[in-house]
């Protein structure tokens, strides 16, 4: 999990960017996209986005790592919408309560591509953006408090340890008789137990970084950054391609007649 | 902010001057208070020890100093904090002088802030709104003089050593150029390489920067040769002050030392009396270990592929016989831990292999990995380095019962624990709000009252006073006359020649490859 | 000097407000990246049958916002924490990409309304039950009824389906369980330091 959290190694282009400005995009791109469901916004957006992802470093094999929970939770949201929607053309299956026809499937697609086109470019920002820059540009270019950006950012680092932890306790309750194996119920009393077991040490945990950190001066007054988070010309980039692409994904979903917005 | 205007990076340390007079603070819920009326002088550049029994305030005075006490969550009702009394630091209360003082605490997770070691260093100056060509100076200083300048400023904090860790916590103290050092326990977390990393760590900075220091730790000889002077604190109340004695460290080791012994304290040269065995064991073969290779990773799945994780050791072989102590030893990182595990039927065996004998499994399989849990538990039990986190219930006594309970027992052996292990009194508490030594006891009793034919402990001497420690080595050399099994891993050399038996020490890997 | 020295600071964040509200959020945005796992094994089968009964399961996503402001008691704690939860999300890969932020959002205002109600005085069972199932209906009518909802196309009757099941598994699983565990949390002495320290011996009602 700690690999996960940071991005040592990582050279790409995108890296260098500032995470305000990537941010930006990428939450400009799903607010446009989440504007209509067709598939053509989708797929062109969808492509462009794979396009870009040699940019932020990652590769085919890192992706689908990754991603796969996204493919199919976006294929259970396509399933659900295209049984669910209002039906409009030919039935094509009518079991109980669950129907689907031409128009309901057309949107269960579209609506897939769509999930997919605004979970990749989340994934995207994050694989190129470290959580300390990100908490720079945050607290320095965003004027956010530094006291709750830098708190967070400082507990985001126990969470690693506790991904650890988690597994010692998990042992440590196998040597007091507590099972992980059994009923559901009883796993989910298990799990329930462990956690709680995980919360306590994070609490405490979490109490003596607070002490650490106040007794370092946090929390005071005005105070410096040893680091400058700072904009460059690269950013530009980063905000037109994120605007271009969502252009192109409108553009081409106007010019194909299939542009729907969710509204209407 | 005062330190902005000394925040060059040559500007030297002026030492601090701590007074208190009548100084007193209860903690916020509690009736009794933490410190009571103590009256102390520390000079500018003085070095101190602080001793004392657990409970007499030193971590509190510690905080206070360090101006992070006070700050409590108070709705104005009955049971909030209270001071008393004046504690100052150069004449000023200490919250208001933030940045004169620069505390470490036990737990080296919690003494790293940031994820990059050069912006933990820089965290504490740029609190203090040091300019920013100013803090580079200092954290390329501050490195240096704890010995960590060979790493790069972006180095992952939590690739370090739990030695490293203290070392960096004290660069981002030094980087603050506090006047005062203070250090709450800083070595008791780490092994017995990381002591001494940590301690000639500090011993050159106080000689470079002259800072006056406040160290809490119980094992004396570690830092007695650093320091000028000894304070045993007391629990103090209306009639005792809060300092019991105060003077150089020789003379108020020699007046005290029996007094000190007693409190639990490590006095220099003294190992707290244990019982001797009374009989070798039977010595029949209970479990045993064959060429096993040891991680705490699973195996990961590529490609419907099992791939197993690269062993943290490997070739490993080794006899656990009724009523024999093993020893596991050897340096951090070098599987011990993972191996007793292994061992203990928690982790599976990346390679080689775990055998229980007919007398331990009783018809239970061979391997103990592949035993249910309640199986596990009446023939190895496992005591781990931290007891909180074995802790199931909400209380003492349910705590003890559980395993019994779980296994349909008889629950006759829970009075015998409850009394041999000092318990009794505290059958109605939460496990968690026991004092360190209570939870150690606590972990080992629960885990006995399953009655297993394997003790297997992880460090279970680590942090512990000597009044815990010499019990605990008692406690144990009766079980191995009883015929039990114990498996332990421990840094602690006078531990392990406490319980006799044979010694296992572990290389690093590559000094079992070559 | 007396007691003078101690600061009394009410309704303002401490900086262990900040790092353990920071924690259960984060922690919880882990969670919730394993629960978004979980939910991709338990939720085809679920979808099979009817899709709206997912939202029996969301309320393990409220967990932080509820969590967070029975232990913290200071107001924005729900808002703070489901905010940061989404965003631990959306670091570890979520499959609602940058939308899980207005999740969060709107699913901490939910919680964080119901405690403003009280004036953060009232922290007892039926307050907590009422957070949760406020989060879950503000969770039920995002998913329903924003541009980046899941289930923006369904019908209508289906839509409302959803929501109700939304706020009930709000009020369980994040009200209740949370509830609970903080009371257990008190017992451990672990909340010494915030104003939930004494959380297991208020009343449960009132």
């Amino acid at each position: 999990m700690r690999q996960e959290l940071t991005l040592r190694g990582n050279q790409a282009l995108l890296t260098r960017a500032n995470p305000l400005s990537k941010f930006a995009a990428v939450v400009f791109m799903t607010v446009v996209l989440a504007l209509s469901i067709d598939w053509v916004s989708a797929s062109v957006a969808l492509a462009c986005e794979l396009l870009l992802f040699p940019l932020a470093g990652l590769t085919l094999t890192l992706l689908w790592q990754r991603g796969w929970p996204l493919i199919l939770a976006a294929a259970v949201g396509g399933w659900s919408t295209s049984i669910l929607a209002p039906d409009s053309g030919r039935i094509l299956l009518d079991v109980g309560i669950w129907s689907m026809s031409e128009g309901s499937l057309e949107l269960g697609m579209g609506f897939m591509l769509r999930g997919l086109a605004i979970a990749l470019p989340a994934v995207l920002l994050m694989s190129c953006t470290d959580p300390t820059d990100l908490a720079d540009a945050l607290a320095q270019k965003a004027r956010l408090s530094h006291r709750f950006v830098l708190g967070t950012l400082a507990a985001m680092r126990l969470v690693g340890l506790m991904a650890e932890e988690w597994q010692t306790i998990g042992m440590a309750r196998r040597a007091r008789g507590v099972g992980s194996r059994g009923t559901p119920l009883q796993r989910v009393k298990a799990t329930l137990g462990q956690s709680f077991g995980l919360l306590v040490q994070a609490i405490r945990r979490a109490s003596r970084l607070a002490v650490t950190m106040e007794a370092r001066g946090f929390g005071g007054g005005d105070r410096t950054w040893a680091r400058e988070s700072t904009y460059s010309r690269l950013d530009v980039w980063v905000l037109a391609g994120g605007s271009l692409m969502a252009m192109a994904a409108v553009g081409a979903a106007v010019f194909a007649g299939t542009w729907s917005f969710v509204g209407g | 902010m005062p330190a902005a205007s000394d925040g060059g990076a040559s500007s030297p340390t002026r030492p601090a001057a701590v007074t208190a007079r009548g100084w007193g603070w209860r903690h916020a819920g509690r009736s009794r208070p933490a410190v009571h009326a103590l009256d102390l002088d520390i000079r500018p550049g003085e070095r101190v020890l602080l001793l004392g029994p657990s409970g007499a305030g030193k971590s509190t005075l510690l905080h206070a100093l360090a101006g992070v006490l006070g700050d409590v969550n108070d709705d104005g009702e009955a049971g909030d904090s209270d001071e008393s009394g004046s504690l100052l630091i150069d004449g000023g209360a200490p919250r208001e002088r933030r940045g004169r003082a620069g505390l470490m605490q036990q737990d080296p997770e919690t003494q790293v802030v940031l994820s990059r070691l050069g912006d933990d260093v820089a965290f504490g100056a740029e609190n203090l709104a040091v300019p920013r060509d100013a803090i580079w100076a200092r954290v390329h200083e501050a490195l240096d003089d704890v010995g960590l300048s060979h790493l790069p400023l972006d180095h992952p904090t939590s690739a370090l050593s739990g030695g490293q860790k203290q070392r960096l916590a004290l660069a981002g103290i030094l980087a603050m150029r506090p006047g005062l050092i203070l250090l709450d326990e800083p070595t008791a977390n780490l092994d017995p390489a990381g002591v001494l990393e940590v301690r000639d760590a500090v011993g050159r900075c106080l000689d470079k920067t002259g800072a006056t220091l406040v160290v809490v730790e119980h094992r004396v000889s570690v830092w007695k040769d650093l320091v000028d002077r000894i304070v045993v604190l007391q629990p103090g109340s209306a009639s005792d002050p809060a300092v019991l004695l105060d003077g150089p460290p020789d003379r108020v080791l020699a007046e005290a030392r029996d007094m000190l012994a007693a409190a639990g304290v490590w006095v220099p040269g003294f190992v707290p009396a244990t019982r001797n065995r009374a009989s070798d064991g039977s010595g029949d073969l209970l479990l045993a270990a064959e060429e096993l290779a040891v991680s705490r990773e699973r195996p990961r799945r590529r490609r419907f592929k099992s791939i197993p994780p690269v062993p943290v050791q490997h070739g490993i072989s080794a006899q656990v016989r009724a009523g024999q102590a093993l020893t596991i030893t050897g340096p951090n990182g070098a599987g011990k831990s993972t191996f007793a595990l292994t061992l203990a039927g928690l982790l599976a065996p990346v390679g080689g292999s775990v055998s229980a004998t007919v007398d331990l499994s009783q018809g239970a399989g061979i391997d103990p990995y592949t035993w249910k849990a309640d199986q596990l538990i009446a023939r190895i039990g496992t005591v781990f380095q931290e007891p909180e986190h074995q802790f199931v219930t909400g209380n003492v006594l349910d705590e003890l019962m559980f395993g019994p309970r779980h296994l349909g027992r008889g629950e006759e052996r829970v009075d015998e624990l409850l009394e041999r292990l000092r318990l009794t009194e505290l059958v109605d508490a939460n496990p968690y709000t026991l004092s360190g030594g209570e939870k150690r006891r606590l972990s080992v009793a629960t885990v006995l009252a399953a009655h297993p034919q394997v003790l297997v402990l992880d460090e279970p001497t680590f942090g512990q006073d000597a009044n815990t420690w010499a019990e605990l080595a008692s406690f144990l050399s009766e079980l191995l006359d009883d015929g039990t099994a114990v498996v332990s891993v421990t840094h602690d050399v006078e531990f392990s020649a406490a319980l006799g038996g044979t010694e296992l020490r572990l290389g690093t890997t590559e000094a079992v490859a070559s | 000097m007396s007691t003078a020295a101690i600061k009394k600071t009410g309704n303002t964040w401490r900086i262990v407000d900040i790092v353990v509200a920071a924690l259960i959020a984060i922690a919880g945005g882990v969670i919730f990246w394993a629960w978004s796992q979980g939910a991709a094994a338990v939720s085809p089968p679920i979808n099979a049958v009817y899709p709206p009964l997912t939202g029996l399961i969301a309320g393990g996503w409220m967990i932080p916002a509820v969590l967070g402001m029975l232990i913290i008691r200071k107001p924005g704690a729900a808002l703070f924490c489901e905010t940061v939860a989404a965003m631990g999300e959306l670091i570890m890969g979520s499959p609602y990409g940058a939308s899980v932020l207005f999740s969060g959002l709107v699913q901490g205002l939910g919680a964080e309304i119901v405690f403003a109600i009280f004036v953060y005085k009232k922290f007892n069972l039926p307050v907590a039950l009422l957070a949760g199932a406020a989060a879950g209906l503000f969770c039920g009518l995002n998913d329903s009824f924003a541009p980046w909802g899941w289930n923006i196309a369904y019908a209508a009757g289906d839509k409302l389906a959803y929501i109700v099941f939304t706020a009930i598994s709000g009020a369980i699983i994040a009200g209740a369980l949370s509830w609970i565990a903080t009371r257990g949390l008190a017992r451990t002495g672990v909340l010494s330091s915030f104003a939930s320290r004494k959380a297991a011996a208020e009343p449960v009602f009132s």
